[in-house]
């Protein structure tokens, strides 16, 4: 049942023609900005063989990629989860689903893996890039999977809060707004701390999104961080399938 | 005891013709401190067609939206097939069709599709859903339209989409909440048939303010006012109550007052204008023969004598307008 909704969600999502601008203009940008990378690299490449201990040619133009998908994305995924619910809220279509034989969890998993599935068509083709090196360069395989995974975890965790903001609204445009407005905040929670606030920052440091994802684009894989992503995950899916129960309730 | 139990779940017995498929016991719904449905209860047996009728606001939609789990109601239980509607959804609501005010369709998909997402999520097997959109096509006259985006449909033709959504599974209980708003008058000829077919083997509640419409397809009304259950009755029984209950008559050489009130069964007689009455009499009485022989034989010259019809929308009327009133005067005495 959540296959049937995810694929309906997939194929929705193709019927418009956001799904494939949002495909063409995030390949755009990254591979503008890749070529750019790989342009640095080839001129300093001269000066990096005098050096004693390089950097490797991963950190130089793969990590990159992940960092700038992870911004780019950050303004892009709130585009693809405002409609979810909010959608189906405004145009009165949830009571198909609401009176259909399903559960409220099949309803909000469904929707979230079916823009999960897009995102994942998207990372396929984040990932020619690296690929496309390889032809000709060797690359740290074992650091480039920890980013994709960190990217991956990254993008599942903006996408639950999407589909959480967007069943508190029914109005599309505020979800969206909603989500970037989270995603932005998290990303930039321990800028404004003063240094000097020890546990102030202890904490602002965890709730950060890009403290525990910069470790990990690196190459430094640590479970905590891991972690952190799975239960950013599962709150926000918890919390939107409690809101959409409570719906039904009381207004 | 235990006999009956075991009756009760052989299959045979679930399938009698008048068992109970929808139960709806004592249920209210609150929004906020507003009461928009105040304990109604009511039933409805396989092969029945149940018309909710009320004007706008009076909880019609509210009521159906509780019978299919799109809300909680806040009091009360609803069954569906002896499955309570909170405590087991699933199955609950595996016996349920439903039609909204604003039919649920996707306008992206084109109808063909639409109907056949309805099918999966509604359980139907691979092999069967094909079989179920064309069914369901047919009955609603969609066929030609299969391959057509839903969105550049008329309104009639959603509407046919989605009364084609809510049968598809063939459901036990079927629910249509305004089903022949936007449709033309043919198409709601044709519709209405359809609920006559289908209420042979299916529970169907449908509500409506169309008065023609719930005496041409239902065998019995709730009128709803204010959230409250007004009259509950057999469509027969609502015909009775149409039965007539006043004459009016004129005459060229009328006789007074007094002397009409004297005929068997009339309680009293109003003049409308000079010469012309309006008698209001015992409805199991009927005096126009002896009207009619009394005004020979004194020669008061009788021009008319026309038996009234209070029709559907007049008791409706009645019931709700004079309802209205007596909350006027309620809320008049609250301090706002």
């Amino acid at each position: 049942m959540i296959l049937t909704l995810a694929l309906r969600e997939l194929r929705s999502l193709f019927l418009s023609p956001l799904a494939w601008s949002i495909l063409a203009i995030v390949q755009f940008l990254l591979g503008y900005l890749f070529l750019g990378q790989v342009d640095l690299y080839l001129q300093v490449q001269a000066q990096l063989n005098t050096m004693q201990n390089p950097p490797g040619l991963t950190e130089l133009v793969i990590s990159p990629v992940f960092s700038n998908a992870a911004i780019i994305l950050l303004l892009i995924i709130p585009l693809l989860t405002m409609r979810l619910i909010a959608e189906e809220k405004r145009n009165q279509t949830l009571a198909l689903l609401l009176s259909a034989p399903i559960n409220m969890t099949d309803i909000i998993l469904g929707k979230y893996l079916g823009v999960m599935a897009f995102i994942f068509i998207n990372l396929f083709f984040i990932a020619l890039m690296p690929i496309s090196i390889l032809s000709g360069g060797n690359l740290d395989i074992g650091m480039i999977i920890s980013g994709f995974i960190a990217l991956i975890l990254l993008l599942a965790s903006f996408t639950a809060a999407g589909v959480y903001m967007s069943t508190i609204t029914s109005q599309p445009t505020i979800a969206a707004v909603g989500t970037f407005g989270l995603l932005l905040l998290l990303w930039v929670i321990d800028w404004a701390v003063n240094i000097n606030h020890g546990q102030a920052t202890e904490l602002t440091q965890y709730l950060s999104i890009l403290k525990h994802y910069q470790p990990l684009i690196n190459g430094v894989f640590k479970s905590s961080d891991v972690i952190y992503y799975l239960l950013f995950i599962t709150t926000f899916l918890a919390l939107s399938i409690r809101r959409l129960h409570a719906d039904r309730l009381q207004h | 005891m235990p006999l009956q139990q075991a009756e009760k779940n052989t299959p045979d017995a679930q399938n009698s013709p008048h068992e109970t498929l929808v139960s709806v016991r004592n249920v209210s719904r609150y929004y906020g401190k507003n009461k928009v449905v105040s304990n109604i209860s009511f039933e409805v047996k396989r092969g029945e067609v149940l018309g909710l009728l009320g004007p706008n606001g009076a909880g019609k939609s509210t009521t159906m939206q509780m019978i299919t789990g799109n809300l909680a109601a806040s009091e009360g239980q609803i069954c569906i097939n002896n499955f309570d509607i909170l405590d087991e959804p699933k199955n609950a609501k595996r016996h349920l069709g439903y039609l909204p005010e604003q039919p649920p369709v996707y306008k992206e998909l084109s109808v063909d599709e639409y109907l056949i997402h309805c099918a999966k999520i509604h359980r139907i097997g691979r092999r069967h859903q094909k079989d179920a959109m064309n069914l369901a096509k047919k009955r609603c006259g969609l066929k030609q339209m299969g391959r057509r985006l839903i969105g550049n449909l008329s309104k009639g033709y959603q509407q046919r989409v989605g009364i084609a959504q809510a049968i598809i599974h063939s459901p036990p209980v079927i629910v249509l909440d305004e089903p022949t708003v936007g449709l033309d008058p043919i198409q709601i000829r044709e519709i209405r048939t359809l609920i006559r077919e289908l209420g042979q083997d299916h529970s169907i509640i449908l509500s409506s303010h169309i008065l023609p419409e719930i005496t041409a397809t239902c065998d019995r009304v709730l009128i709803i006012n204010h959230g409250k259950i007004m009259v509950s009755e057999s469509i027969d029984g609502i015909q009775q109550r149409i039965q007539s209950s006043s004459l009016l008559v004129a005459f060229n050489d009328a006789p007074t007052n007094l002397q009409l009130c004297d005929f068997k069964g009339v309680s009293n007689a109003d003049e409308i204008s000079p010469g012309r009455f309006r008698l209001h009499h015992n409805p199991e009485i009927d005096p126009s023969e002896d009207i009619v022989q009394q005004s020979v034989k004194n020669n008061w010259r009788l021009t008319e004598i026309t038996p009234e019809k209070l029709s559907l929308e007049e008791i409706f009327v009645d019931i709700t307008c004079t309802e209205a009133e007596e909350n006027v005067e309620e809320k008049d005495e609250e301090p706002a």
